[in-house]
């Protein structure tokens, strides 16, 4: 009985499958030979490939690049995102402030800015938010972002409890003081970072309070005060959000939905936005990169970016502690031929940890590829031919990248100066802990700039830094560092800056090997978006245009 | 069959317990901490939200609370996602696995055991060898080598389908075949072993003997006992469709439960992985059995056992 339907029944899902695929066919391209993607540019949907899901759109929990292109679109700070100069500050909720010298500053906000629910943005919200950011029991990985506020460190290492001495006040709706610890003339660059925006104190209260790590608000009642606010959150599908009724400056919001699709896998991504359903394509595979290259994709972009790729060497090291055999490895990389043959993406070769673009900075410059004088160093360090030169132990982060870079530069280093190094990847999370317990001897490292200014990049070099990761230090560096923390001329800031720099490249516990460029992809109907060093965009200067058929 | 199924309810308590055991020492036991990042995290920070989850606890009594709160199914707050829980995600993503793993199943079914059967009936004729080839070659290309040629070729040339995404039904069409594939070969040479053996057996050539036709032949007398290999397979191969599925829900960007299983383990979430862990544990053992009650149905021999 059973058995002799089975035939009819293979037959039937054979059919459905046949009729779905004959579905597929009718439905998957619209009238006119459209892409998905020419059909949301059309209903003003920015679709957004966004690398992965973020751990969080919390703006105060979230430490992840692709939360934070999120949680910019649903919360504003005081200062927003220029639209093409990170230099420049952007009036966000704030219309307008002034400081007393740099240590003091006080921000007049706007009245008109909004929650999403409409509530009035006030001071008092930046007072909690701030309070919140700084509470202990919250764990906000990057409170010491805050420590700039005058007892910031204090409150949120449990020292001060009581937060009236903390530097912030409301001293009136629409009047914020901020006290800092000391001058802080780049502020206004500072305070861009999502880790400054405001919360909606009722909603943070409502789902467990200021210090609850794990508070809810984010997926089931989202307030925010940005140019979007959140529409519909599937987990590992699309974040989409949609224009901000409450907006102060809503006029000017011109796209109606941003999608922020997180895919994780890079030739995922790749082939969707082939496949005409991505706007922005986050990153290009790199074997692509050529290729777009080759073929003039009009799609594809590589622009400056604040952000280096290079190695730790770890100077408590008995062997590396020689500062001639760090030298004689950096001198011994063929930065050039790196770039060219295995990043193919066209990336500045660094000789200096800080890039080039930051305004009125010209950074220090190491030696370039020099065989001769890296022999001769090590000769000097006694390891004439890399005689009797112990092998290296190399770590990296998982990622085929990585792994190349490494493969080549273990070559040059045994064809230069004949010495050996064994490769050793870890998954990310032990890559971090071991880079941070010194148990390497070189690591592979990489930095992205916060904002556009040296020390962005140069503060992570001072003795005993969570960052520093090498075991290097020296007293005048951190003077120097420290002092130009509050040194009020800019120019003698930018000059104290050079020397620490100076310092740290002749001393050489890292090994710069390129800048990172901006490499991604983007449909010509996006417009507004510039090269911008930080990658930091505002939204609601974006905009979508169809492209004008020239058949219809 | 109602103790047969108790008993077996009943072993899957141990078996469990010693899963969870081995999760929760494992992951304690990697090196790497849930909460470091790229920028060094302070200290005081990392203790406050040891804390909180509960880290700080002696371990016995972070392994019995931990196990306390998944036997009242209370799953424990997981930490690379603050305020998502296991249960949101399990219960958001498994439904898309398991809709994944249904729609390969049913293709895997649909073209294995035809092919398999004429394969059987036609031995070592063109019918036999073509599908047989084919399946080789089915079960010799990963599902990342088959996924990407798929949506090159019907996604972005041909563009018949989408090649991403879970949205519409022709979102379903690549990674279903994709996942299909592979196990439809494998059912493909299961039934065609199976039928082999059943079309020399006495009871076959009695039915042709008495001018039974030979589609009815094969199909109606032969088939029942001849799938049965396929049967026993069923069950593993379920479980491998629905918790296997990473790599194919990453190549075609599917919302399911094998990214967030892969992903907790990279991000050294400990509730996420053991909550994962056990629900795939438990899903793996209820396929086992479904797949005895169903092998007992079909095989009289079983039953008086």
């Amino acid at each position: 009985m059973h058995q002799r339907r089975n035939p009819t029944l293979h037959l039937s899902v054979f059919t459905l499958l046949a009729a779905a695929l004959l579905l597929a066919t009718s439905c998957s391209r619209s009238p006119g030979g459209d892409s998905l993607r020419d059909q949301a540019t059309r209903d003003g949907i920015l679709l957004f490939g966004n690398s992965g899901e973020p751990p969080s759109i919390d703006p105060h929990l979230n430490t992840s690049v692709n939360g934070s292109r999120i949680t910019s679109a649903l919360v504003e700070g005081l200062i927003a995102y220029h639209p093409t100069d990170d230099n420049l500050p952007e009036p966000g909720v704030a219309e307008s402030w002034e400081n007393v010298d740099s240590t003091l500053w006080t921000f007049h906000l706007r009245k008109n800015a909004r929650w999403s629910n409409g509530d009035p943005v006030t001071a008092h919200d930046f007072v909690y938010s701030y309070r919140r950011m700084l509470t202990p029991e919250l764990g906000a990985k990057y409170a010491q972002l805050l420590y700039i506020i005058k007892n910031g460190r204090e409150y949120n290492t449990g020292k001060l409890k009581d937060f009236s001495q903390v530097g912030v006040k409301a001293l009136d709706d629409y009047t914020l003081q901020l006290t800092l610890a000391g001058p802080t003339p780049h502020l206004l660059n500072l305070i861009k970072h999502p880790t400054w925006y405001p919360v909606h104190a009722p909603t943070i209260e409502a789902y467990g309070g200021i210090g609850k790590p794990d508070s809810n608000w984010t997926r089931e009642n989202f307030v925010g005060n940005g140019p979007y606010q959140l529409k519909t959150w599937i987990i590992n599908k699309s974040i989409e959000v949609e224009r901000n009724p409450y907006y102060w400056d809503a006029d000017k919001v011109s796209i109606k939905e941003i999608h922020f699709l997180p895919i994780d896998d890079i030739s995922t991504e790749d082939q969707v936005f082939n496949s005409g359903r991505l706007h922005y394509q986050n990153t290009v595979p790199s074997d692509m990169i050529p290729i777009y290259v080759k073929e003039n994709d009009p799609y594809f972009r590589s622009e400056p970016w604040i952000a280096t790729y290079y190695y730790s060497l770890n100077v408590t090291d008995p062997v590396l502690a020689d500062k001639r055999v760090r030298q004689a490895l950096s001198l011994a990389i063929n930065r050039r031929a790196i770039v060219k043959r295995v990043m193919k993406g066209g990336q500045d070769i660094a000789l200096s940890l800080t890039p080039d673009g930051i305004k009125g900075y010209q950074p220090p410059k190491l030696e370039r590829f020099n065989p001769n004088k890296a022999r001769q160093l090590l000769a000097e360090a006694g390891y004439p031919n890399g005689e009797g030169f112990p092998t290296l132990k190399f770590i990296f982060n998982t990622s085929e990248q990585h792994k190349q870079v490494a493969e080549a530069i273990q070559q040059m280093w045994l064809n230069v100066l004949g010495i050996k190094i064994s490769l050793e990847n870890q998954v990310w999370k032990s890559f971090i802990e071991t880079r941070n317990n010194l148990d390497f001897q070189v690591a592979r490292n990489g930095w992205i700039g916060d904002y556009v200014f040296p020390d962005t990049f140069l503060s992570m070099y001072r003795t005993g830094d969570g960052n520093n990761n090498t075991g290097w230090g020296d007293p005048r560096y951190d003077q120097l560092i420290t002092d130009s923390i509050t040194e009020p001329d800019s120019a003698k800031r930018l000059e104290m800056l050079h020397e620490a720099e100076t310092i740290l490249l002749e001393a050489q516990p890292i090994i710069p090997l390129f800048h990172y460029n901006r490499i991604y992809r983007i449909d010509p109907a996006v417009k507004g978006w510039y090269p911008k060093l930080t990658d930091n965009r505002n939204y609601k200067y974006i905009s979508l245009e169809p492209k004008r058929s020239a058949e219809r | 069959m109602l103790t047969f199924i108790l008993k077996r309810l009943a072993q899957a308590i141990p078996v469990l317990l010693a899963i969870y055991t081995i999760t929760f020492f494992m992951i304690r036991f990697s090196p790497g901490s849930p909460f470091s990042d790229e920028r060094k995290v302070a200290e005081h920070i990392i203790a406050a939200q040891s804390e909180y989850y509960g880290f700080n606890d002696p371990v016995p009594v972070q392994y019995l609370n931990t196990l306390l709160q998944h036997l009242q199914l209370n799953l424990p707050p997981i930490t690379s996602h603050p305020g998502l829980t296991a249960a949101d995600i399990i219960s958001e993503s498994f439904p898309v696995s398991l809709e994944l793993g249904i729609w390969a199943m049913l293709i895997a079914l649909t073209l294995g055991i035809p092919a398999g059967v004429l394969a059987a009936a036609r031995q070592n004729t063109t019918l036999d060898y073509a599908p047989m080839s084919l399946a080789m070659v089915g079960i010799c290309l990963p599902t990342f080598v088959i996924g990407p040629i798929l949506a090159l070729v019907f996604g972005i040339w041909l563009q018949w389908t989408s090649v991403s995404g879970w949205s519409t039904p022709t979102d379903r069409v690549l990674p279903s075949l994709t996942l299909g594939l592979f196990y439809a070969a494998y059912i493909a040479r299961l039934t065609r072993g199976g039928m082999l053996e059943i079309l020399s057996s006495d009871f076959v050539r009695t039915a042709r003997a008495k001018g039974a036709s030979e589609f009815r032949a094969v199909v109606v007398h032969a088939l029942r006992g001849g799938i049965l290999p396929v049967v026993s397979f069923l069950g593993p191969a379920l479980a491998g469709l629905v918790t296997g599925s990473f790599v194919v829900e990453s190549i075609f960007q599917i919302p399911g439960l094998g990214r967030h299983f892969v992903e907790a383990t990279f991000n050294k979430d400990q509730s996420l992985i053991l909550s994962t862990v056990l629900f795939y544990a438990g899903l793996i053992m209820l396929a086992n059995l479904s797949v005895d009650v169903v092998q007992v149905l079909l095989n009289p021999k079983l039953r008086h056992k």
